[in-house]
């Protein structure tokens, strides 16, 4: 014979199991579970994000003369971007979204300045503050063709 | 998030050496110390009273109802620093709807459930069941209520039903020691389970964590035992007090050598870590981990307990160190719980550098709600206490008419 | 005559036991050393499975790709928050080693050890190694981060909760909580440009080509080429993390 407490006590569970389950089948998310233990539309999720860095092609139609210049010539491997930032907006809204123009010699340093860290054969490096701090690096070279 | 980046600039000018730019902030506060401290102290407590039953120890009676509830009112808090230190609280139940079946943490949500509702809910039920049923007889208005709901309307206290009662309580109690070393070995194992961070990994985490938890849980209830005792202004038993202080001394001596084995083995293999380790230890670590956890919570309590099993003093003296004792050991794995938890934080997996720990007061994380959370056990305990006084227990089984 | 019969039977059993095991042994033995090449676990063997190179002695230091990975990816400009970062290591003649990061090399870097004290200086850029085996996917306790078919490691940011249990457990320290959408972060690398046929964003502004990413299983890819050419190592190696982020070039002192 079952004393009554222990059948009053396998409802109570029965219940709170019973709900639990409920629970479990309404809040468990749209597609958990069918790629892996996890929300297979958080990849669609992940993916829908605007690209904003669009590339050297994608300035050539408009910027002919820079793309041809700086294709000519050392900084040819540098990516438009890299230095401009990114250009998504600019390159849909040109006339309402601007491009930075970086300015003065700590831009250039930031890749030219002497460092030890530095592999000497894949970059020239000047101790900048020594290589004619009295003007701009733009003043005399070109960024978009060092040698011009 | 202003407020957050100032904090960070802070701490930011405080970084010794190099750390990865990520690792700034530190992302385990003090609310996940005080996670483990409260199901430390619940497991302790647990164990303490399942010893009473189990080996059926007579002298630790007056403490078997006490330790009981306190295992409860803790439990009842130990999720919420949890949940407090989530950055999305709202969705904490995925944890119980999704659990990934390789994250330790998953498990939190189901371990906490069987201790909760299978072990500490049903022990306590059976073992009060006959009292609910007179006290829903006796008292009046809401009191009356909550009885009759918690008797969850069987009212049979016939001899029979209560030596079913018994030997229920007994099976859920035999059944509830390897839950308790569960439920805390588990919290161990969280930490020492991650390989990432040589301060945590270790295959001892889970046991030195189960041994201090023991080590707390009994401190508690010394603790509150002698503090009911001297609000209800009956004396502590002493033979009950000597016993316990017994057991707190066995046991920390288990749990020292457990956690310097530990220091041992990681000093003597020397692994690539191990100069960044002795850094934390003597530097960021020093007062906290030498002198709060090991000279001041363990060494001393050890030394005057070790000197009570040969010596005895008078009983108001012993009275007195034990209460000093309690909570001295308290504070003391506190700090161990912090050392574990704040410490592996600190430096850097780079292993070239240290951040810096700066206890921010208001916040959902900060000082005044651990503080919150950790007064609120004791708020718990006293309701239930109220509720659920053991000094009102009926006693002799009675022999109902019907 | 019973007691004879089931010896024979015992032997025969036992020999085709140890035939079945002999089998699982030099299967065991050959397998996984076909698959672990790359990572951890066996990799897919239909459909990309990406990664990314690092060549370390190509690396000047630019930044660029710190910034163009807070830009790409809308990440907050403090310095706190880093998909990916560069640290600039300087063993000195005495033997020790200085590693600097200052904001996370996305402004450049500036040497602060003077030249003749200098052994060796370094670039490393650091980013999430999108483990195969991968510990933060292994802890999370809801299955907020998980590995895509692809092999990329990804945050679901609208189911995580912020338990922070993966940030603990990143070996590589390449996780963050995003103070904007409050959620854990890491590098995707760039999941929404390469499902698109793009390159990630740092590989693409990288001035010299010191980043390479590409599909590990394309036999004709670059980063085939270049796992192919040179000797790589991964960083952690003794953790067994799966990573698939390989350096040409790498330290010892690199951790
Ligand atoms: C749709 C045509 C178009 C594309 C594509 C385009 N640009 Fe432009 N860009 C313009 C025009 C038009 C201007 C002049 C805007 C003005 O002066 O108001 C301009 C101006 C600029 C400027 C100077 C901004 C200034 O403040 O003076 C820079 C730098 C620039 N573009 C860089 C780029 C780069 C890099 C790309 C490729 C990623 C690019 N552009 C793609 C049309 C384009
Ligand atoms: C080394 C970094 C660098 C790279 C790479 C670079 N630029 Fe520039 N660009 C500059 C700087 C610096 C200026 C500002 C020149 C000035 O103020 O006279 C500039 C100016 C411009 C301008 C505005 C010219 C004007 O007269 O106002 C355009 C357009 C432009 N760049 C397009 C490009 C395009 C297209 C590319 C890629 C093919 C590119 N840039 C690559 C550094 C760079
Ligand atoms: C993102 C890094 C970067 C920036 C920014 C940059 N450069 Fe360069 N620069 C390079 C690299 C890389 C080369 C070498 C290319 C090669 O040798 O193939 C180079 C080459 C040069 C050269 C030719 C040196 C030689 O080897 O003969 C000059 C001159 C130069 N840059 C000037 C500048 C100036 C001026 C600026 C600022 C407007 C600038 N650079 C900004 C990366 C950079
Ligand atoms: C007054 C004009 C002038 C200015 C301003 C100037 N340069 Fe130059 N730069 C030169 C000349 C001329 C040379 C070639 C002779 C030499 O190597 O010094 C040169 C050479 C270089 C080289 C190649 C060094 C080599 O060893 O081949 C680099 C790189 C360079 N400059 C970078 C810069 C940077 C960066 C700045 C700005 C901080 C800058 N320059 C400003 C005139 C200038």
């Amino acid at each position: 014979m079952i004393p009554p407490q222990i059948t009053r006590l396998s409802i109570v569970f029965a219940i709170i199991i019973g709900v639990f389950l409920v629970l479990r089948l309404i809040l468990t998310p749209v597609s958990f579970g069918e790629k892996g233990h996890y929300r297979a539309l958080a990849l669609i999720d992940n993916m829908d994000h605007e690209m904003h860095y669009m590339g050297n092609e994608s300035c050539q139609n408009c910027h002919e003369l820079e793309t041809e210049m700086h294709a000519s010539d050392l900084h040819s491997d540098l990516p438009c971007e890299g230095c401009h930032g990114p250009a998504y907006l600019h390159n849909s809204k040109p006339d309402s979204f601007h491009l930075v123009k970086p300015e003065g010699r700590q831009f250039c340093a930031k890749c030219h300045e002497q460092n030890a860290a530095r592999p000497g054969d894949l970059i020239n490096q000047k101790i900048i503050a020594e290589h004619n701090p009295e003007y701009q690096c733009i003043e005399c070279h070109n960024p978009h063709k060092p040698w011009e | 998030m202003e407020n957050h980046f100032e904090h960070l600039y802070e701490v930011l000018s405080k970084v010794d050496g190099y750390i990865y730019p990520n690792e700034i902030e530190l992302h385990w506060s003090i609310l996940i110390v005080l996670y483990p401290y409260i199901t430390g102290l619940v497991a302790g407590a647990f164990i303490l009273a399942s010893l009473e039953r189990v080996f059926n120890v007579k002298v630790l009676k007056p403490t078997y109802h006490l330790s009981l509830i306190a295992a409860l009112a803790f439990l009842l808090t130990a999720t919420l620093p949890l949940i407090f230190h989530l950055t999305q609280p709202q969705r904490f139940f995925e944890i119980m709807i999704t659990p990934n079946p390789t994250s330790a943490m998953a498990i939190f949500g189901f371990v906490y459930m069987w201790y909760l509702m299978v072990v500490l809910l049903l022990e306590i039920w059976f073992d009060y069941r006959k009292d609910f049923v007179l006290w829903a007889r006796e008292s009046k208005g809401i009191k009356k209520w909550i009885y009759t709901i918690l008797t969850l309307g069987v009212t049979d206290i016939s001899p029979k039903a209560l030596k079913w009662d018994e030997k229920i309580g007994y099976f859920v109690t035999v059944i509830g020691i390897p839950s308790a070393f569960l439920l805390h070995g588990y919290v161990g194992f969280i930490f020492g389970s991650i390989k990432a961070n040589p301060w945590w990994s270790s295959v001892m985490m889970p046991v030195i964590f189960l041994f201090s938890a023991m080590v707390s849980g009994i401190a508690l209830v010394l603790f509150l035992y002698m503090i009911v005792s001297f609000i209800r202004k009956i004396p502590s038993d002493m033979k009950c007090l000597d016993t316990i202080g017994q057991y707190l001394f066995y046991i920390l001596i288990l749990d020292f050598t457990l956690e310097a084995l530990d220091q041992i083995h990681r000093f003597y293999e020397a692994e690539e870590s191990f100069a960044t380790l002795q850094m934390l230890m003597s530097g960021k670590l020093y007062i906290t981990l030498f002198i709060i956890q090991i000279l001041i919570g363990t060494v001393i309590p050890l030394i005057a307990l070790g000197l009570f099993q040969f010596y005895k003093p008078a009983e108001k003296i012993r009275r007195i160190t034990y209460f000093i004792i309690s909570i001295v050991v308290l504070v003391g794995i506190f700090f161990m719980r912090w050392n574990v938890v704040i410490g592996g934080q600190l430096f850097s997996k780079s292993f070239y550098g240290f951040t810096n720990f700066k206890l921010i007061l208001a916040g959902q994380e900060g000082l005044f709600v651990s503080l919150m959370l950790l007064a609120l056990p004791f708020a718990i305990f006293a309701f239930l206490l109220w509720l659920l006084p053991p000094w009102k227990k009926h006693d002799i089984i009675e022999v109902s008419d019907d | 005559m019973g007691v004879k019969k089931t010896k024979t039977d015992r032997r025969e059993f036992l020999e085709k036991l140890a035939i079945i095991a002999g089998g699982v042994i030099a299967v065991s033995i050959v397998k996984p050393f076909g698959s672990i090449l790359f990572a951890a676990v066996k990799r897919p063997e239909t459909g990309p499975w990406y990664g990314m190179g690092i060549n370390i002695s190509k690396c000047i230091g630019c930044g660029n790709c710190v910034k163009a990975c807070k830009s790409e990816n809308d990440i907050p400009n403090e310095p706190f928050f880093f998909r990916t970062w560069v640290e600039q290591y300087t063993i000195k003649n005495d033997e020790t080693v200085v590693v600097e990061s200052p904001n996370g090399g996305m402004d450049g870097f500036s040497q602060s050890v003077p030249d003749e004290e200098i052994f060796r200086s370094f670039f490393v850029p650091k980013l999430c190694n999108q483990c195969a085996h991968s510990p933060c996917v292994q802890v999370c306790p809801v299955g907020a981060t998980f590995e895509s078919p692809e092999g990329v490691v990804l945050v679901d940011s609208k189911y995580c909760l912020g338990c922070r249990y993966c940030i603990q457990a990143c070996p590589y320290g390449t996780r963050f909580i995003n103070p904007v959408t409050n959620v854990v972060d890491k590098c995707t690398l760039c999941y929404h440009r390469i499902m698109n046929g793009q390159s990630t964003a740092c590989a693409l502004v990288c001035p010299t080509g010191a980043r390479i990413f590409g599909d590990i299983n394309d036999e004709e890819g670059e980063l085939h080429a270049f796992l192919k050419e040179n000797i790589t190592h991964v960083l952690k190696a003794h953790l067994n993390t799966g990573s698939k982020v390989y350096y040409k070039d790498l330290s010892p002192n690199v951790h």
